[in-house]
């Protein structure tokens, strides 16, 4: 983990509210696992920093790509960064999906800005022969992004809410249907939609990756703690640096 | 120019540490840097079991700052002693262990179960984050006296006073906690804050209030530690939004003798190392001498006025 003036080698919308930023810099190289993430200080207008997911990492070329949605003051000046600009990064940080596991066949599912750090894992997966089939949801046809990319690694199928791209519905109407076809399953998104995969796949070994809200982003303030089954003796987890990724049982969503 | 500063219980290399609750134990910090660089660390809050503290969210963005509502989670001052405090023990630096209770009893436990294993004590009768205990000791001049008499009373190492900037007379609260034995203040604490989403309609922090923090109170606690310096004769650790050493400065000449830097570590977890670097040079640009020239400086008749109008 290191703090490191980036250097934007591309920043570009790829779909409604939503850009890609490839970032250049030794973070590149000690990024550990998929689901990992960098701590982003927007910039001097901002108190705290803001986590966001690494997508996609090159480390011959030092480049991490990162893709973020906005929906607020930070991620909207966010918007404004041009190529060539640098921008102070903390990171990598936290813990990612474990791809040494005995996986054979893999179930990822995303939901709306959850989608990116699922890109990375996939290409891991598949690097190491693990068959892996990709649900994704989003709002609209519009809002969705990196879809063609996971078709390159292997079946995906895509739910919106209002049906203009794939079926219309949840990914929990897909992934229930998908049952037995897999033996591990890696998610992340809103946790309404982690609730309900960790429900329907209850059964199944599953990974997912958390959402809270940040200060020091390194372990040290306990802002970012959630809660774990009562028979768990510590009764607490960081998501900065215990997490982002959890085993399904291992925190309370 | 030498920075070392003595104080009650502490033989400071420089005057700088970071802010209880902002650092955690120190491991996190130190894969960035080597802690025996610090002056001194305040450590994390103990309380004498554990606790998990508020739901999340605890913290949120504000104006030049932050609120938190961490609501003093720690795993209990036995933990703390034998697991965190033995890694810190490896630096050569100060520790300061910071006190906290709901009970007069709680206080004294925790006092004297990890006084053995530190340099000093910063009493934190100034959470404003918990619901029974805290705050009330720091807001009530009675209360505030008793508890600092009884935890000196425990204790085998000197005794900081962390005061809450959430009173009107902070002056009448500083001089309790010295007919209370205080050997020095630590000042100050968060001041009380909201912040609602317009969107949700609701307070963003789940426990609705928070501690505010950063640049955004340190003109509070710079007009407090003036008023305290002149009041009361105890050395002050100041804190509220630290993030150049130009705010050290105006800290010292307001009359404190060390300052701690608490939510600039989330920015820039390596803020304490390099203010620490930088604070000799900013000491002779302003034309200072020594550090013991700075402290109280804004109080004194003799203070160079005009010197650097030219
Ligand atoms: C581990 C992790 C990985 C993430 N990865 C991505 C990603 O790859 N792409 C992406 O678009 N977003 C991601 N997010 C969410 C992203 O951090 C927030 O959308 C962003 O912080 C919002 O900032 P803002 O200033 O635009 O919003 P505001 O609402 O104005 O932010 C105010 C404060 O709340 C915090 N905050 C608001 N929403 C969230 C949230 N959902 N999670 C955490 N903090 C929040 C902000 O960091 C900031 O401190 C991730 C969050 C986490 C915790
Ligand atoms: C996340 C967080 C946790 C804190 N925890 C404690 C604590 O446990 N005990 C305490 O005395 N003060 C605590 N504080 C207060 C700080 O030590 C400090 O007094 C205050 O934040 C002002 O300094 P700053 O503006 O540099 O952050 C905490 C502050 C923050 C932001
Ligand atoms: S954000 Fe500070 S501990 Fe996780």
């Amino acid at each position: 983990m290191r703090r490191e003036w980036m250097e934007i080698v591309e920043h570009n919308a790829v779909a409604k509210d939503t850009y890609r930023m490839v970032l250049k810099g030794q973070i590149a190289e000690e990024v550990k696992d998929p689901g990992q993430f960098v701590h982003i200080q927007v910039s001097e207008r901002f108190f705290l920093r803001r986590p966001v997911s690494i997508a996609d990492v090159h480390p011959d070329k030092s480049e991490i790509t990162l893709l973020y949605k906005v929906l607020g003051d930070g991620t909207e000046a966010l918007t404004e960064k041009q190529t060539g600009d640098k921008l102070d990064v903390l990171g990598p940080g936290g813990q990612g999906f474990p791809v040494e596991e005995d996986v054979r066949e893999a179930l990822i599912v995303g939901g709306g800005i959850g989608v990116p750090p699922l890109y990375y894992l996939a290409k891991q997966l598949v690097e190491q022969g693990i068959k892996v089939t990709t649900v994704l949801g989003f709002r609209s046809k519009e809002e969705s992004f990196l879809v063609e990319e996971f078709k390159d690694l292997g079946a995906v199928y895509v739910t919106t809410d209002d049906g203009s791209l794939g079926e219309q519905g949840l990914v929990t109407d897909r992934t229930g249907e998908l049952k037995g076809s897999f033996d591990t399953y890696f998610a992340c998104g809103p946790t309404v939609m982690l609730k309900a995969i960790a429900n329907q796949l209850d059964d199944v070994r599953g990974y997912l990756s958390m959402e809270e809200r940040m200060g020091c982003g390194i372990g040290a303030c306990f802002a970012c703690v959630v809660h774990t089954p009562e028979d768990d003796e510590k009764g607490y987890r960081r998501v900065c640096c215990d997490g982002p990724v959890f085993k399904a049982k291992e925190v309370v969503l | 120019m030498d920075i070392s500063i003595s104080l009650p219980g502490l033989d400071l290399k420089n005057p700088i540490m970071p802010a209880s609750g902002c650092f955690g134990f120190g491991k996190e910090f130190a894969q960035f840097y080597d802690l025996s660089d610090l002056g001194a660390i305040i450590l994390k809050a103990a309380t004498g079991e554990k606790r998990y503290g508020n739901e999340a969210p605890r913290v949120a963005e504000t104006s030049s700052g932050m609120l938190n509502a961490i609501g003093l989670q720690n795993p209990g001052v036995e933990k703390i002693v034998n697991e965190e405090i033995p890694f810190l023990k490896a630096y050569d630096t100060p520790l300061i262990a910071n006190v906290s209770g709901s009970t007069m009893e709680e206080y004294e436990h925790v006092a004297a179960t990890i006084c053995k294993e530190v340099d000093a004590l910063e009493l934190n009768i100034s959470c404003p984050n918990v619901k029974e205990g805290g705050v009330q000791f720091g807001t009530d001049p009675r209360l505030a006296e008793e508890v600092t008499s009884r935890v000196k009373s425990v204790s085998t190492v000197p005794v900081y006073v962390k005061l809450s900037p959430n009173v009107t007379d902070i002056v009448a609260l500083a001089k309790a906690a010295a007919s209370g034995g205080a050997d020095g203040l630590s000042m100050i604490n968060t001041l009380t804050g909201m912040k609602i989403d317009p969107a949700t309609r609701k307070p963003i922090i789940s426990n609705q209030t928070g501690g505010l923090s950063g640049p955004a109170v340190k003109p509070v606690a710079i007009r407090m530690i003036h008023q305290v310096y002149q009041a009361v004769n105890l050395p002050i650790i100041g804190m509220g939004g630290i993030e150049t050493t130009d705010d050290i400065i105006e800290y010292m000449l307001a009359g404190a003798s060390a300052v701690a830097v608490g939510s600039a570590n989330f920015k820039n977890p390596l803020i304490c190392k390099e203010l620490i670097e930088q604070l000799p040079e900013a000491l002779e640009r302003y034309g200072f001498s020594s550090i013991e020239e700075v402290i109280g400086g804004a109080h004194h008749e003799t203070a160079a006025s005009g010197l650097f109008r030219a």
